[in-house]
């Protein structure tokens, strides 16, 4: 009976010009939508690897409870690709509703599998009111993540940034290029590292390399095949083959995580790390896991930027809690701590100038982190390249290394 | 032979029928969700998963699988350390047993057994790798003084090439685990009595140990012996701490497979875990025809005269070192992790934090409270109910005989045997289908799936070693079955009883996997927050959650061993024994 009922009801939505199923169910007006987040329970599935993340996932939870009656729960995850295997369990038992994630933290790969899977809510950021602050022309990566445009099915949170690292009490003067770190390599072998390349910074590592090193960096932007793949990483794997055996451990053996390397540097077994934090030296000197002499350096031919979003499955049982957690996110106040070089020190994805001045005051009198570069000493951003890149990396360093 | 000398006609058929359903209970709760799971399994790995995508069945998966870089190296490097480190474990306690029975050093193990087991597998290893990398506690100890380093040396000391770390690893859990299943199978062979013949007959106690008592105990812990190699072939945390990580273990890149974030990655890794489910069968099955070979080699020996054996002296010092150094270097370990999570920084040579805090404790403290809770309450219902399930089967056997269910009952150990990612991500579909993911009734149940096999395998020599004479006389007192299992022969072996729950309960409190599918981040324990904050890699919060971690299932151990050793307990009984 229900497979009747069912083409019956498509037909139906189609004649009347409905919305998809699931954004029917939800409270037309955001006054809707907050009234029934009062008393919900949002279950927001983040990396828990980084403490000053937790604690400022922590804050967002009390914040939002006492603004808008939500309660916040971290579910803390190893890995990102472990709650997206949770909702592809939920589908494949055929759970369309009530679903056990609430809100994700993702981007890049996986915000593009479960956006082809059919695994997200949405588009909903038009329905977030602070979403109109996004400075979605001066930071394009807050609505295309990866190249893919984001469609409104992840709302941005915090801005990343490439950075590197540096003990300056051993490393006075960092090399600033790609060629200049192979130069340095040479003359200092197992001073530097990248995590392992199935971890997302060792593919970074990679990935930045080839920005450099590409004859044209706009052939980034587009998916590449296999042939195209060849001959235009030709270069980048000529440097990789010189630079390998000087890497940390000659290159045989590498970090788990970006934390794992960040431990080498502390200990001195490295000089020079990767970073997707613009903020981690400081960060890191002020939790005491970093040297006080550690300082940050980016390329001068600039570095790859991107942005964190949270993401709601399609079939989250608290969609309106989790629209509440989301909005909340791109308030001047939540962006302006999210900023703070004692917390986490991610540049915002807002607008300043669409900020009335008292808000803008929030971030002008923010304190400038002992080893954060400034916004203009950063520069701006490379856009990412199409996730076909660093598959294609991925493959092909296994290829020639994994044996 | 089970008959009583005095029938007892009532009370017998009453008790048998009740303890009769036991067997069929037990391999019900545990064949529903391993089939349901591996079937799952099974399906992905033909290409069958609608939700994602797989709707037709193909062998796509295993050629994905077969051509990934490194395979071979993977599966030489599991093989090689999986059966390294369960000869190793086997060799140590066998050798420890016929060098140093009865002697101090013996009965020092023997009370540092309890600490050893409760340490979880995770946080030994991490202990291990804080204190044996390069830059790591002993070379900070020694440096620069000694060493001259004034950074750490550039040396492969854990994640090295061969396995070496991740073979010390596993023993750190496997020597204490068959040395204490080894106390319990000794307790029924009479040693002593059989030495003392041997010698009579003027053979040395090596010769006794090595031709009379050996086989005897080997018979007795074959079963733990074969989880030990299922568990080293197959091991995910401990191997992602110490393994070389390119190619590592097919362990780990099965678990890098199943949580990439290529969604399609499912497939090929489902194949992989079928191909290391017949690798670990295929392990036993080699290691069940070695035995063969042994026993063959070990009799010609006999006849040949005896073996040439070593000085007892020189060789019970190799194997009383070789049992100790897993001992010392777990509480090394352990010391590191505290000395840790109370640094404010710590950089290497410093032989010492030079900047104390208690700030991590107080950050932590109360974020600790609630998985301590369901780590508590998860790991008591699950070895309670794991223990009552193993009194009942075993209680079966000895009324009833071995039933055919009862002979079944070795499939109990396919949890252990099965590569847990593998069976537990099917598992987890299930657990949605029935809506009871994040209940406590998944939890339990899941927790319960590995803790009962190695309840049921602590408790199950010593119950079947069990005099039943006792009993008989027991009847005969009591006058009913009830009475005499009440009164007599739990309270006779309430030491393996409360061992076997210490046992379970740790179990429990160590899982990790089936944590993460069951509770569905809606129950979380001590283990899954260890392991997910131990991936930000910061050692003073890894520190205080290892501890935390390791804190419960020790403390249940020795309320155990007290329970275990109460005299008065006993006398008491026997007390009540006479006058009922």
């Amino acid at each position: 009976m229900r497979s009747r009922i069912r083409p019956l009801l498509f037909a139906a939505t189609i004649l009347a010009g409905l919305p998809a199923a699931h954004a029917r169910e939800l409270p037309p007006t955001w006054e809707g939508v907050r009234e029934r987040a009062r008393g919900q329970t949002v279950y927001w599935n983040a990396w828990g690897g980084d403490e000053p993340t937790n604690a400022f996932i922590a804050w967002v939870g009390r914040r939002v409870k006492e603004t808008a009656g939500v309660n916040l729960v971290h579910v803390k995850l190893t890995l990102t690709a472990e709650a997206v295997s949770r909702v592809v369990a939920e589908k494949a038992a055929g759970r369309h509703e009530g679903g056990s994630i609430d809100l994700i933290w993702i981007n890049g790969e996986n915000f593009l599998a479960m956006k082809e899977q059919g695994l997200l809510f949405g588009p909903f950021t038009h329905r977030l009111p602070h979403f109109a602050l996004v400075d979605t022309t001066g930071k394009p990566s807050t609505v295309v993540d990866f190249t893919v445009p984001t469609e409104g099915y992840e709302s941005p949170w915090r801005m990343a940034r490439i950075v590197y690292v540096y003990d300056a009490a051993r490393l006075p003067r960092p090399p600033r290029s790609i060629p200049a770190i192979l130069a340095w390599a040479k003359a200092n072998p197992g001073r530097i590292t990248h995590p392992r390349i199935r971890n997302f910074l060792g593919s970074t590592f990679l990935k930045q390399a080839l920005y450099e090193l590409i004859a044209d960096p706009g052939r980034l932007t587009a998916p590449v095949g296999a042939e195209d793949f060849a001959l235009l990483s030709a270069p980048l794997w000529r440097w990789y083959e010189e630079l390998k055996p000087r890497l940390w451990r000659r290159g045989e053996q590498f970090p788990e995580s970006g934390p794992a390397m960040r431990a080498l540097l502390a200990d001195g077994e490295i000089d020079i790390m990767i970073s997707f934090n613009p903020n981690e030296a400081t960060a890191g000197i002020a939790r005491g896991v970093l040297p006080p002499s550690v300082r940050t350096f980016v390329l001068e031919r600039g570095t790859i930027g991107n942005t964190s979003f949270v993401a709601i499955p399609y079939n989250a049982a608290h969609k309106e809690g989790a629209l509440v957690v989301a909005d909340f996110l791109l308030t001047p106040e939540s962006q302006a701590r999210a900023m703070h070089p004692e917390g986490m020190g991610n540049p915002t994805v807002l607008d300043l100038r669409r900020l009335s001045p008292e808000d803008r005051r929030r971030f002008e009198t923010l304190p400038q982190g002992v080893a954060t570069l400034s916004p203009e000493a950063l520069g701006r951003a490379l856009p990412e390249p199409h996730p076909s890149w660093m598959n294609r990396i991925v493959a092909e360093w296994e290829r020639r290394y994994s044996r | 032979m089970g008959t009583p000398l005095l029938p007892l006609k009532s009370g017998r058929e009453a008790g048998s029928g009740f303890l009769r359903l036991f067997p069929a209970t037990a391999l019900l709760l545990f064949l529903v969700p391993v089939a349901a799971g591996l079937a799952a399994t099974g399906l992905a790995a033909f290409g069958f998963l609608p939700a994602l995508g797989g709707t037709a069945l193909s062998l796509a998966p295993f050629r994905e699988f077969f051509s990934l870089p490194g395979l071979s190296s993977s599966i030489g490097l599991t093989l090689r350390t999986g059966f390294l480190a369960a000869l190793l474990s086997l060799g140590i306690v066998l050798g420890l047993c016929g060098t140093l029975y009865e002697t101090r050093l013996f009965a020092l193990l023997r009370r540092l057994i309890a600490p050893l087991l409760s340490l979880p597998h995770a946080a030994a290893a991490i202990g291990l790798s804080f204190l044996i990398a390069p830059s790591g506690w002993l070379s900070r100890l020694l440096s620069p003084g000694l060493t001259g380093w004034q950074r750490p040396p550039d040396l492969a000391l854990v994640h090295d090439p061969f396995g070496l770390s991740l073979i010390v690893g596993l023993l750190l859990k496997e020597i204490p685990y068959l040395l204490f299943m080894t106390f319990a199978a000794l307790e029924p062979i009479r040693v002593r009595e059989q030495i003392a013949a041997c010698r009579a007959l003027g053979h040395s106690p090596g010769a006794a140990w090595l031709h009379i008592l050996l086989p005897q105990l080997y018979a007795r812990i074959r079963l733990p012996v074969y989880a030990v190699l299922a568990f080293s072939l197959s091991v995910v945390d401990v191997a992602v701490i110490l393994a070389p990580t390119d190619p590592p273990p097919l362990s780990v890149l099965l678990y890098r497979l199943f949580t990439d974030r290529d969604l399609g990655l499912v497939f090929p890794a489902a194949a992989g875990a079928l191909l290391q489910l017949a690798l670990t069968a295929a392990a036993i099955g080699l290691w069940r025809i070695a035995e063969h070979g042994v026993r063959w080699a070990l009799r010609r020996l006999v006849r040949a005269g005896g073996a040439p054996l070593p000085r007892r002296p020189r060789a019970g010092f190799f194997f009383g070192a070789a049992a100790l150094l897993p001992a010392a270097l777990s509480l090394g370990g352990a010391l590191a992790l505290a000395l840790w999570s109370f640094a404010r920084s710590w950089f290497f040579p410093q032989p010492l934090p030079v900047d104390w805090t208690l700030a991590h404790w107080s950050r932590h403290a109360p974020e600790l409270l609630r998985p301590a809770w369901t780590t508590f309450a998860a790991g008591f219902l699950a070895a309670g109910i794991g223990l009552l399930l193993a009194l009942g089967c075993l209680q079966n056997e000895r009324v009833n005989g071995r039933s055919p269910a009862a002979r079944t009952l070795w499939l109990l150990y396919t949890p252990l045997l099965v590569p847990q990612i593998a069976f537990l991500s099917g598992l987890q579909i299930l657990l949605v289908r029935l809506g009871i993911d994040g209940t406590w009734t998944a939890l339990i149940g899941s927790h319960l799936l590995f803790a009962f096999p190695y309840i049921f395998l602590s408790l199950a020599d010593p119950w079947r070693a069990f005099d039943r004479r006792y009993r008989t006389v027991a009847l005969s007192l009591t006058g009913s079955p009830r009475r005499s299992f009440l009164r007599v022969e739990l309270p006779l072996l309430r030491r393996a009883v409360l061992f076997s729950f210490a046992v379970g309960f740790a179990v429990s409190a160590n899982q990790y996997l089936s944590t993460l599918f069951a509770g569905a981040g809606r129950l979380t324990t001590l283990t899954v927050e260890a392991v997910t904050l131990s991936s930000g890699n910061d050692p003073r919060v890894t520190g205080i959650y290892a501890l935390a971690q390791a804190a419960l299932p020790l403390g249940v151990f020795f309320t155990a061993v007290a329970l275990g050793t109460r005299r008065r307990f006993c006398e008491s009984t026997h007390h009540r024994v006479n006058r009922g």
